[in-house]
């Protein structure tokens, strides 16, 4: 049943790939048209307050810039769902980097002068932007991201902490994280009289063709938007982010092509972050490790603009049976930019605090950290009480701890030491919840014997078209070579965002229905196929979106080694290793790409990356890739990703879970866990820099 | 083919202007740049070459990553006006004239050594710049201090890894990055 797999190189190649790798793959900013502009946004530079005034006379006078548009001649917009796109609307500065001005030129270089010449004079008004324990303005939000209820309580909690045998309580902080994808956000808009095509860097253009139809007026049938390539996102495009208003705006105004690309420090104040979190999380258990009882209570902050509430108080209402709990989310609304999903949103910082404290649990009970997570394993979900779909966390982590070697361990902090160097070692848990949307499709047999399929699906980097090729072929029964999959562009079949690991689960839902359709219509025509070929449609809605009476997850088990440099404190990964249960895996060789990268990203949560809201200026101290820094080469171990194939019934025609985000889950508490292993000194904030290495060592007397 | 380009609309005067000649993957071009623009504007802007790739803008990425003379650069940080009579080779220019891949593209195929693709071109060219460097001896920080100068460093996976930690890339794509460049090494 439970087999594991390592990757094998034969599952099918990268259909882009031979583009990508000779630099012929086209990204937003890459459709040059003649006659196109350049366009540069100029932030606010105070964190609070109104335009005053803007001298827009120099920058008019910079050679090459063609205008300059602001709140006070910007085209009015229409009525929109998302206030962080209502840009260069009004005089209002909700946060440091809101775009006040917008110079568009002939050439980079000129838009960029012209930014520089713009003079904005605004009225500064006080400002909080430090979200701190117990701030007086927070409270409990009905809802946090995806929907999920802002405080669930199950028994006496507090009862039951209070008559624990063994208890632990203890306080954790995840910084800001800034998602930045190596591609930053582009936009290109151009007007073929009264049609508009854009390219745009987004995880989904069927929504971000809606959102402009809404915004500038027009019926969708006359917007084109594209993303064939696009350059990463982890949630950062997951819907419009205001270059694409940009973009389209001044092309309105200037009726000539225009492209926006967003300058790398201008990203982390406008196109979403993951907000901080602070988490204080208590476990209550018996001598024989049961939980008893589980509190887990996030702070967060998000914007006066709109209301964003990481949700990581979520996985603490899934993994663990504990009769006793309180998961609950406060939110405070500050003066800073406004937070979005980033890989993971909810179960990356969620599970850093629930894994680490489990971790110190078995501490305190002298337990293996394995066993204590193996015997706290719940019959259902412990929240829903519903039934899990499949449930393969314990399979996980044990042949995790088979591979990594786990048993034989000394379980002693500190046992371990080569020179200068601790050595340590650790494991987490992960999980991510099963999400699936309603898409459509279209199959075509066509008369040379190969067929084509259709879908707005967006390929972020995930292996999009290849995966769906391979849906297409299996459910046609025909070789993946003989089949086209055409994704990235609104004016095919609508179909659901590349956000949530829902994307393979939703356009491959309705790629195989409509080639189960075009099958069927195969299977009951003779002769040969007409010139048009034969077609079949899907559309999933009511199916990909019924309730589910089964609680539908992906698990995994992360482990870890690491060495810390006593006299550095620096941490070095030595080994990485996930194990992961989602469902069938559909090609081995972009799934190990998926699991590793998370694992990649993860570990810069633990180790290298943070960011951190300046109390003065009301941005982001960190903003460019010199200052928030995501692991390079150097610091990356062989990291190994296996899987468990699962067979779960309950999901999808494939079988498939997501698993674009749960390689960052449990990953920063492994290595967490691992470098108390090593130093004997359990740190509680992100990242475990050198200086707070160094500083937790001497102030614990181990240095 | 010789070209003739004035970037559109830019207001070309000496004061601002300059004329350039330089090669890009063998060709000659001359051009009349903007005193502001980059080696990478010009490929990208005037050249409509995008394989190199504006990840920053400031040389921290190396998603822009080009050969100048044989070299790796980030060409977002050189100034097109201060290259008259380079030679530039792009990720375009590096399977020649054939519809073949370089081995070192197949590789980073063959290996699944990307996911979106914007790093890539970067990761490609600057491994190769390094395979050069190390072949001409070229010590790395993690290079045995009492490795012989002037003779070719033997790339072992931390060797790489060490001299390829200036092309970032945010899919986590890199231990794969890895085995493509081993793939390779001669």
């Amino acid at each position: 049943m439970a087999d594991t797999t390592t990757a094998p190189p034969s599952a099918p190649e990268r259909r882009e790939g031979p583009l990508k790798v000779t630099g012929s793959a086209r990204y937003a900013a890459e459709h040059p048209s003649p006659g196109r502009l350049f366009a540069r946004p100029v932030p606010a530079t105070v964190a609070r307050g109104r335009v005053t005034g803007v001298d827009v006379r120099a920058a008019l006078e910079t050679p090459g810039v063609v205008t300059v548009l602001t709140h006070e001649n910007a085209p009015r917009l229409g009525e929109g769902d998302d206030p962080t796109l209502a840009v260069l609307q009004d005089d209002r500065v909700p946060h440091r980097g809101w775009f006040v001005a917008l110079v568009v030129a002939e050439t980079p270089e000129a838009a960029r002068a012209g930014a520089a010449a713009v003079r904005v004079d605004c009225a500064e008004e006080p400002h909080d932007v430090i979200l701190i324990p117990g701030h007086p303005s927070a409270y409990v939000p009905e809802e946090a991201n995806a929907g999920h209820p802002g405080l669930r309580r199950h028994g006496d909690p507090d009862r039951a902490l209070t008559s624990a045998a063994v208890a632990v309580d203890v306080r954790y902080r995840v910084p800001p994280l800034h998602n930045h994808p190596m591609e930053p956000h582009a936009s290109s808009a151009h007007w073929d009289g009264e049609r508009l095509t854009v390219h745009t860097s987004s995880q989904g253009t069927t929504v971000v063709r809606a959102v402009l139809a809404g915004l500038f007026g027009l019926p969708r049938e006359r917007i084109s938007v594209l993303a064939e390539h696009v350059g990463g996102g982890f949630g950062s495009k997951g819907t419009p982010r205001p270059d694409v208003v940009l973009a389209t705006m001044a092309s309105v105004v200037t009726r000539r092509p225009v492209t926006v690309v967003l300058p790398r420090r201008f990203l982390p104040q406008v196109v979403g972050h993951r907000a901080p979190t602070l988490h204080r999380v208590r476990l209550g258990a018996g001598r024989d490790g049961r939980l008893t009882g589980l509190v887990h209570e996030v702070a967060t902050h998000t914007s006066r603009v709109k209301e964003f509430v990481e949700q990581a108080a979520v996985p603490s209402r899934v993994m663990y049976a504990a009769p006793n709990s309180l998961t609950v989310h406060r939110v405070v609304p500050l003066d800073v930019p406004t937070p979005s999903w980033m890989r993971a949103p909810g179960e990356a910082p969620g599970m850093y605090a629930l894994e680490s404290a489990m971790d110190e649990l078995a501490g305190a009970l002298g337990m293996d950290p394995v066993e204590l997570r193996i015997v706290n394993e719940p019959r259902t979900e412990p929240d829903s009480g519903r039934p899990f779909s499949s449930r393969h966390l314990v399979d996980c982590l044990r042949e995790g701890a088979r591979r990594f070697g786990w048993d034989g361990r000394d379980p002693r902090p500190r046992s371990r030491a080569e020179g200068p160097l601790l050595i340590g070692t650790g494991v987490a848990a992960a999980t991510y919840p099963v999400l699936v949307q309603p898409s459509t499709a279209v199959a075509h047999a066509l008369p040379d014997g190969t067929f084509l399929v259709e879908i707005n699906a967006t390929d972020i980097g995930t292996g999009a078209r290849t995966v769906l090729a391979g849906i297409a072929a299996d459910a046609l029964g025909v070789p993946p070579e003989r089949v086209r999959a055409e994704v990235g562009r609104s004016d095919l079949p609508p179909a659901s965002l590349a956000g949530g690991s829902s994307g393979t689960a939703s356009w491959g839902w309705a790629v195989h229905e409509a080639c189960v359709g075009l099958a069927g219509r195969l299977s009951g025509h003779a002769g040969p196929l007409p010139a048009e070929g034969l077609t079949a449609r899907s559309d999933t809605r009511g199916k990909a979106d019924a309730e589910s009476p089964y609680a539908r997850h992906a698990f995994g088990a992360v482990f870890a080694e690491v060495a810390v440099d006593t006299v550095t404190g620096e941490i070095r990964v030595r080994r990485l290793l996930g194990v992961y249960a989602a469902g069938r895996i559909l090609n081995a060789r972009t799934a190990r790409s998926q699991f590793t990268g998370g694992l990649t990203m993860g570990l810069g949560m633990a180790l290298t990356e943070g960011s951190t809201v300046d109390a003065a200026f009301g941005d982001f101290a960190e903003r460019d890739l010199a200052a928030y820094h995501v692991p390079v080469h150097a610091d990356v171990p062989d990291i190994e990703a296996h899987w468990i194939e699962e067979d779960d019934p309950h999901l999808n025609p494939m079988g498939s879970k997501g698993i674009g985000e749960i390689g960052i889950v449990g990953t920063p508490a492994a290595l967490g866990n691992a470098v108390h292993h090593a130093t004997g000194v359990r740190f509680r904030e992100l990242p475990l820099t050198p200086d707070r290495v160094l500083r937790g060592l001497t102030e614990a007397g181990a240095h | 083919m010789t070209g003739q380009h004035t970037p559109a609309g830019a207001t070309a005067s000496h004061a601002t202007a300059s004329d350039v000649t330089l090669r890009v993957n063998g060709k000659p071009y001359t051009l009349t740049v903007d005193h502001r623009r980059t080696l990478l504007d010009l490929l990208r802007e005037d050249l409509d070459l995008p394989g190199a790739k504006k990840g920053c803008d400031h040389g921290q990425c190396g998603a822009c990553t080009v050969l100048l003379g044989g070299r790796r650069v980030n060409s977002c940080l050189l100034l097109a006006v201060s290259l008259d009579g380079c030679d530039v080779t792009t990720v375009e220019g590096l399977s020649g004239d054939g519809e073949e891949l370089h081995p070192l593209q197949r590789a980073f195929q063959e290996r699944d050594a990307f996911q979106c693709g914007y790093c890539t071109p970067g990761q490609i060219c600057s491994a190769l710049g390094m395979l050069a460097e190390a072949a001409a001896g070229h010590p790395s920080h993690v290079t045995d201090p009492a490795a012989p100068a002037d003779r070719p460093v033997r790339l072992d996976r931390p060797e790489i890894r060490e001299r390829l930690s200036g092309n970032l890339c945010r899919c986590g794509a890199y231990p794969r990055i890895v085995e493509a460049v081993e793939d390779v090494i001669p």
